[in-house]
């Protein structure tokens, strides 16, 4: 689909936002309030994001955004929501929105915490796999064999993503779904699933970061073509954590990981020992989501 | 009016019940667990009129408070000791974001090691975080000052701490006078203060600013909470009609001819009061509000009174500087002429107090020497 062919009446990020050119979290954004708007309020914690959004009282979103503390993102969206409802306004969307840091590192406990209490808001993480705010530096979301400003060469990330989509599982959460920038429609079938869900559900958004990853500003879309292709990133959702089913079914023969990593420049170094770990690990990743969707085709 | 024989956390929990609060977010840390449990069975009977949320940790507790704040909701938390220092990030963060929440806090002394006295340093130690701190000297004190600090903190958009020492009060039974919901209503009504996020508005809340921006920010705060000591009589006279009790910022005894006063915060001052019978020519100031410091009623004392000298009881101690009433008290009276001397006794670890240790306290003070610091442990 072109942005062009897009439906653009509901559009609430305004032009003139500070994000980089490319910038697939803008771009996360700018899909994820347009398929929820427009009655919306968006929980913000530090990220790239809380500077996107602008300087008071200028504004990036055409929606209340509420800044908070780093660590607090799935306690104050749970605080929002009750205090909205306290207040009447059951139909407006809560949405808690944090970077990779903010989710699976510092913001982990408080997730977890709304998550097991069944909280009703979506958690939507966009994920740029580093601490881009702070200048780049290694997060728990940094794929095995990345460079980083805390890896600098002739070092780079050691062990592997955290896996957040089985520890969200694993909260048997309503909703859970992966999805990325490159994959519009996609996206937007899996917000408006969620926000048609009540409790709570958990949106992982792959956001390519150009000046992060050492790429074009032009080469966001294909980067995150290239993570669904390779199998890096697969696209999928998962509900109460029991019934996994592919959205964009991958094909048997995946695009090759080189392609994915040769373009970004925070895997420059990287050699083929490594390169094999991390085409291992994906391998695992494929066959493990594999069978949990063939599982749940069982359980039908 | 019907009295009930109730501890210092149920005097907190029933009050805030009274108050008429639309959400409790908490997390159990001893001394303050009854206070939870206490607001746990009000909801388990229905009559709460609140959400209770069981949240992971203190951290998300105020959190919590934080964001159901932003929507206009009125919150209570209460914690203490570690949960408090726990909090620290969120703490700044309310009066910052000028969120009207109301947390109790028990006090506790914090580790290492593990000690579960009250020693006052968890919440003195969160004096700069921009919240009002109001100390309890009996349960009474506590249920009274909740009502009030809900009126405090919504008139002034900036958060009140409620404190009383653990044990002395929370665990200890006193017949507390407690008007019913009705009346309680009446002198505190529905929250007025307005919601920040508001659907359908956009709003940048809380975004980043330049350090010009911040300073004005802090400028308005600061002048907001300089006007709670006048408020808050304010508040008692009204309170005083309804429920026909008051309080000040600053109690003293002044007995004709008292040349020593005695100056103590919470419970302890409550140990004073009833010591002052046998400690000839002393009287005593009771320090309620801790922040805004109530600076010029301190003086206004001073100069009606014949005071010439203060033994403060600091049940805390900042390390490398003494005790933090000491430091904040000498700091209301520098300039100022005929400065009383100022003696320092520590209950630090939040030892108990004897009325013998103040007598000895007292007899001990070489009145030559215009200062002096003395640890209680070596009183007792
Ligand atoms: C308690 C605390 N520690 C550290 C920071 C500094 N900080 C702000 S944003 C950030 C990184 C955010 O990373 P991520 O969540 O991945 O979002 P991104 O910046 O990549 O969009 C850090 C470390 C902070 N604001 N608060
Ligand atoms: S550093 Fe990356 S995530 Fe942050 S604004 Fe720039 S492109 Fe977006
Ligand atoms: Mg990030």
């Amino acid at each position: 689909m072109k942005i062009e062919e897009m439906n653009r009446e509901n559009e609430m990020l305004y032009s003139g936002h500070s994000a980089c050119p490319g910038c697939g979290a803008a771009l996360a954004v700018r899909f994820l309030t347009r398929a929820l708007g427009p009655n919306l309020a968006i929980v913000l914690t530090a990220s790239c994001w809380s500077i996107i959004a602008g300087v008071p009282p200028l504004t990036a979103l055409k929606c209340p955004i509420l800044h908070c503390p780093f660590p607090s993102a799935g306690s104050v969206g749970s605080g929002l929501r009750r205090g909205l409802n306290a207040k009447g306004k059951f139909d407006t969307t809560v949405v808690v929105l944090a970077g990779d840091g903010g989710t699976f590192d510092i913001g982990l406990q408080a997730l977890s915490g709304a998550a097991q209490r069944n909280e009703d808001f979506i958690f939507v993480c966009y994920d740029n796999e580093a601490y881009m705010n702070t200048g780049m530096q290694t997060s728990s979301a940094t794929p095995f064999g990345a460079r980083t400003n805390t890896a600098p060469y002739p070092l780079f990330k050691e062990g592997q993503k955290k896996d957040i989509m089985q520890i969200m599982a694993a909260h048997s959460i309503p909703y859970a779904a992966t999805a990325t920038v490159a994959f519009p429609e996609d996206m937007e079938y899996k917000l408006k699933t969620a926000q048609k869900i009540s409790g709570f559900r958990f949106i992982h958004i792959l956001s390519p970061c150009p000046p992060g990853w050492g790429t074009e500003s032009s080469e966001t879309i294909e980067l995150s073509r290239l993570a669904v292709s390779s199998g890096a990133f697969p696209l999928f959702e998962v509900r109460y954590g029991m019934d996994w089913k592919m959205t964009l079914p991958l094909e048997e023969k995946r695009t090759p990981l080189s392609e994915y990593l040769g373009i970004q420049k925070r895997f420059k170094d990287i050699d083929r020992d490594r390169l094999r770990v991390l085409q291992e690990e994906i391998d695992y990743e494929w066959e493990f989501l594999k069978d949990k969707v063939k599982r749940s085709e069982v359980l039908k | 009016m019907p009295f009930e024989v109730v501890s210092g956390s149920q005097a907190a929990a029933i009050a805030v019940q009274r108050v008429g609060v639309d959400m409790v977010a908490a997390y159990p840390i001893t001394p303050q667990t009854a206070i939870v449990e206490t607001l746990a069975n009000f909801d388990a009977r229905g009559e709460l009129g609140a959400e209770f949320v069981s949240v992971e940790s203190e951290y998300s507790a105020l959190a919590c408070c934080n964001g159901a704040a932003a929507a206009g909701a009125r919150v209570f938390t209460a914690t203490a000791s570690h949960g408090l220092a726990y909090m620290h990030e969120m703490i700044h963060w309310c009066s910052g974001a000028r969120f009207p929440i109301v947390m109790v806090n028990v006090n506790r002394s914090i580790g290492a090691p593990w000690c579960l006295d009250p020693d006052q340093g968890d919440s003195l130690s969160q004096r700069d975080t921009g919240w009002m701190q109001i100390y309890c000297s009996g349960a009474q004190e506590v249920f009274d000052t909740i009502l009030q600090a809900y009126r405090l903190s919504e008139e002034l958009l900036l958060p009140c701490m409620v404190v009383f020492d653990g044990f002395y009060i929370s665990h200890t039974y006193e017949a507390v006078d407690i008007p019913d919901k009705k009346q309680v209503e009446r002198f505190i009504g529905p929250p007025t203060f307005p919601p920040q996020v508001v659907p359908g508005e956009p709003g940048n809340i809380h975004g980043i600013i330049p350090g010009e921006k911040q300073i004005q920010l802090i400028k308005l705060k600061y002048e907001a909470m300089m006007k709670a000591p006048a408020l808050f009589e304010g508040i008692n006279s009204n309170f005083e009609e309804v429920f026909g009790r008051r309080y000040s910022a600053v109690d003293a005894v002044t007995p004709r001819g008292a040349k020593t006063a005695i100056l103590a915060a919470g419970a302890t001052a409550e140990t004073v009061r009833w010591s002052l019978p046998q400690l000839a020519g002393t009287g005593m100031i009771q320090l309620r509000m801790f922040r805004p410091f109530p600076a010029e009623q301190i003086r206004a004392i001073l100069k009606k009174s014949e005071f010439e000298r203060i033994v403060v009881i600091d049940r805390n101690c900042s390390v490398g500087a003494g005790g933090i009433f000491a430091q904040e008290l000498k700091a209301a009276l520098y300039g100022l002429e005929d400065r009383p001397a100022i003696y320092e006794l520590s209950l630090a670890g939040g030892i108990d107090l004897t009325g013998e240790m103040l007598i000895e306290m007292v007899e001990s003070i070489d009145q030559n020497v215009k200062s002096g610091y003395r640890w209680g442990d070596e009183l007792l």
